[in-house]
């Protein structure tokens, strides 16, 4: 049995990587990913607190977080796609056509 | 949850029902070939029903869902701003949209889906629920900012948009789920209950969890250093839109909130002084920013983070005055800022309007109506008497000044002169410059007139009789969850 500070070690480690992704990576796609990560990253959390609290509402939550995440996907890559057939990249520093 | 107090109840969801319902009639319309013009039409019927249903809601404070989901006058009150704001929305988009050839049904019913987004996330005490309606929020919104499809700068607004709100929520959720950890629960009112006895067992968690959770709200609001993509987002959107994200997710965010810390996290004081500095960085970084704009809808973007700062300072000011301080300001907002973009839509319907300043000169002398109504918005958005945005500003710092935050109120003041030049430099463009070509006229539609009639007169209006939304937004906050 692995103790809980463990597993909470892990979701923030992949929750940091998410958030450095976010910030470094240059392609939408990659983005995206590290996003999906950070929300996953919670996710184990969640179900970690779950088990370890013996309350089992954190279970039903990671339901309604993977339904919403799929939802993001859906209209996220629609996005990209409909941005890479007017612009043929996914550069995110080739976005650059608004005033900064 | 609690599983053992309440019931399922759907009379306290019928406005949130109302619009969904109105949005799945739209959607399906096209498939029995039935004309979409009415889509339009069948939004507006459903926002006005929604809002009758709401109203109906006053007064008669009422939990359900197994305590999931509570009805007090506090989330009443924001669902008829979200009306509000998603009615005026409605009615600018119409020919604007037209005109830009992307006057397709599924923004109507975008639009319902994300009001209702709003609502749930406004009437609720616990936090897995104000995720939910965060995402029915945000998902339909992104679509909205990327909606011109043909558009470069509208697909750019609607990424940069969604990498920013994905990567926002994901915040939230982290922090949801470190709150959790600490207290074994997300409802709001069982952790003010064992609030002591949760800070003692396991007080890293918690602390972690409620960082994050600022974080998270901070990028809903644009609260500064969370603010980059404002400005962006609001010049790429079409404008409507824009006039929309300006108001409603701004008001869904600061009614979560005011849940969250001013009544969940009270006894955490830490949260005071971090909201304090969030405060008075997003009102001086807004206004100093504005300075140098030469873009109307980008002027008006930076403009927005300010007027949320001062809300900032309403929150830090807490109790009952500071609450009901930011409901006042937030109705206000939504009157002035609304019509300012509403006279922005209503340029931009001219093909190749980009909204720049110089396209502003000659407006005095082609519309002089016009230019008044916008001098009136901008005047409001300064805060000058006798328009609804003095008193807004009025109230908010009497409640700081009340709490005994003197140097945040002298920093407000300060700003609110200094954000003076920026408003007046519109109207001085509009009034006093000459245009280097011939101004080309804009073409009224009658949604259009409706519009600026509305914010107008309720700008002057309660500007004039304030003590009608003083008593609105007091009694908002009388049962508060």
């Amino acid at each position: 049995m692995v103790n809980l500070s463990a597993y909470i070690l892990v979701a923030v480690v992949l929750f940091g990587i998410g958030t450095v992704g976010v910030m470094i990576s240059r392609n939408v796609i990659i983005l995206f990913m590290s996003v999906e990560l950070m929300l996953n990253a919670a996710n184990l959390a969640l179900i970690a607190f779950s088990r370890a609290l013996n309350v089992h509402d954190g279970h039903v939550f990671v339901f309604l977080v993977l339904t919403i995440a799929a939802a993001e996907a859906a209209v996220g890559l629609a996005m990209v796609i409909t941005l890479y057939r007017n612009r043929e990249t996914v550069n995110i520093d080739r976005f650059d056509m608004l005033k900064r | 949850m609690d599983i053992t107090s309440a019931s399922i109840d759907f009379g306290i969801i019928w406005p949130e029902v109302t619009l969904l319902v109105a949005a799945a009639v739209i959607l399906v319309l096209p498939f029995f070939r039935i004309t979409t013009r009415f889509s339009p039409a069948i939004a507006f019927i459903g926002l006005v029903v929604a809002a009758l249903l709401a109203a109906n809601q006053w007064d008669s404070p009422n939990s359900g869902f197994y305590g999931m989901v509570t009805c007090d006058n506090f989330g009443v009150a924001f669902k008829l701003i979200f009306v509000l704001t998603s009615g005026l929305a409605l009615l600018m988009a119409h020919r604007y949209l037209a005109a830009r050839g992307i006057n397709r049904p599924e923004f109507y019913a975008l639009l319902l889906i994300s009001s209702t987004g709003m609502m749930v996330m406004a009437n609720t005490t616990d936090l897995v629920v104000i995720f939910l309606g965060l995402e029915v929020m945000s998902v339909p919104l992104y679509v909205m900012a990327g909606l011109a499809r043909r558009s470069l700068e509208s697909n750019e607004a609607g990424i940069k948009y969604f990498i920013m709100g994905a990567f926002a929520s994901s915040f939230l959720l982290m922090g949801i789920a470190l709150v959790f950890g600490a207290a074994a629960t997300t409802d709001l009112r069982r952790i003010v209950a064992d609030f002591s006895f949760i800070m003692s067992s396991s007080q890293p968690y918690l602390v972690a969890g409620v960082g994050l959770l600022v974080v998270g709200f901070g990028f809903k609001i644009a609260a500064v250093p969370f603010h980059t993509w404002v400005p962006d987002v609001y010049q790429g959107a079409p404008t409507p839109v824009t006039a929309l994200f300006s108001v409603g997710p701004k008001a869904a965010g600061f009614a979560a909130i005011l849940r969250v810390f001013t009544y969940g996290f009270v006894d955490l004081e830490v949260l005071t002084t971090l909201f304090w500095i969030l405060a008075v960085l997003t009102m001086t970084t807004g206004n100093v920013l504005a300075l140098r704009q030469d873009n109307v809808k980008r002027l008006l973007a930076y403009s927005s983070i300010a007027h949320a700062g001062y809300i900032l300072v309403a929150m830090v000011a807490g109790g009952p005055a500071g609450t009901s301080a930011a409901i006042f300001y937030l109705v206000a907002y939504a009157m002035f800022n609304l019509g300012g973009f509403a006279v922005v839509t209503l340029l931009e319907t001219r093909s190749g309007c980009q909204s720049d300043f110089s396209e502003l000169a000659g407006l005095g002398k082609a519309h002089p109506y016009l230019s008044t109504v916008l001098a009136l918005f901008m005047f409001a958005l300064a805060g000058f008497p006798p328009t609804v945005g003095f008193f807004g500003k009025f109230y908010v710092f009497s409640a700081a000044v009340k709490s005994g935050f003197i140097w945040l109120t002298v920093i407000g003041v300060l700003n609110s002169f200094l954000s003076v030049y920026y408003y007046l430099r519109v109207v001085k463009t509009t009034f006093l410059d000459r245009a280097e070509t011939t101004f080309v006229p804009v073409r009224y539609s009658p949604a259009i007139i409706v519009v600026l009639i509305i914010t107008a007169a309720g700008t002057l209006g309660i500007g004039f009789f304030p003590q009608h939304l003083l008593e609105f937004s007091q009694s908002a906050i009388f049962a508060f969850l």
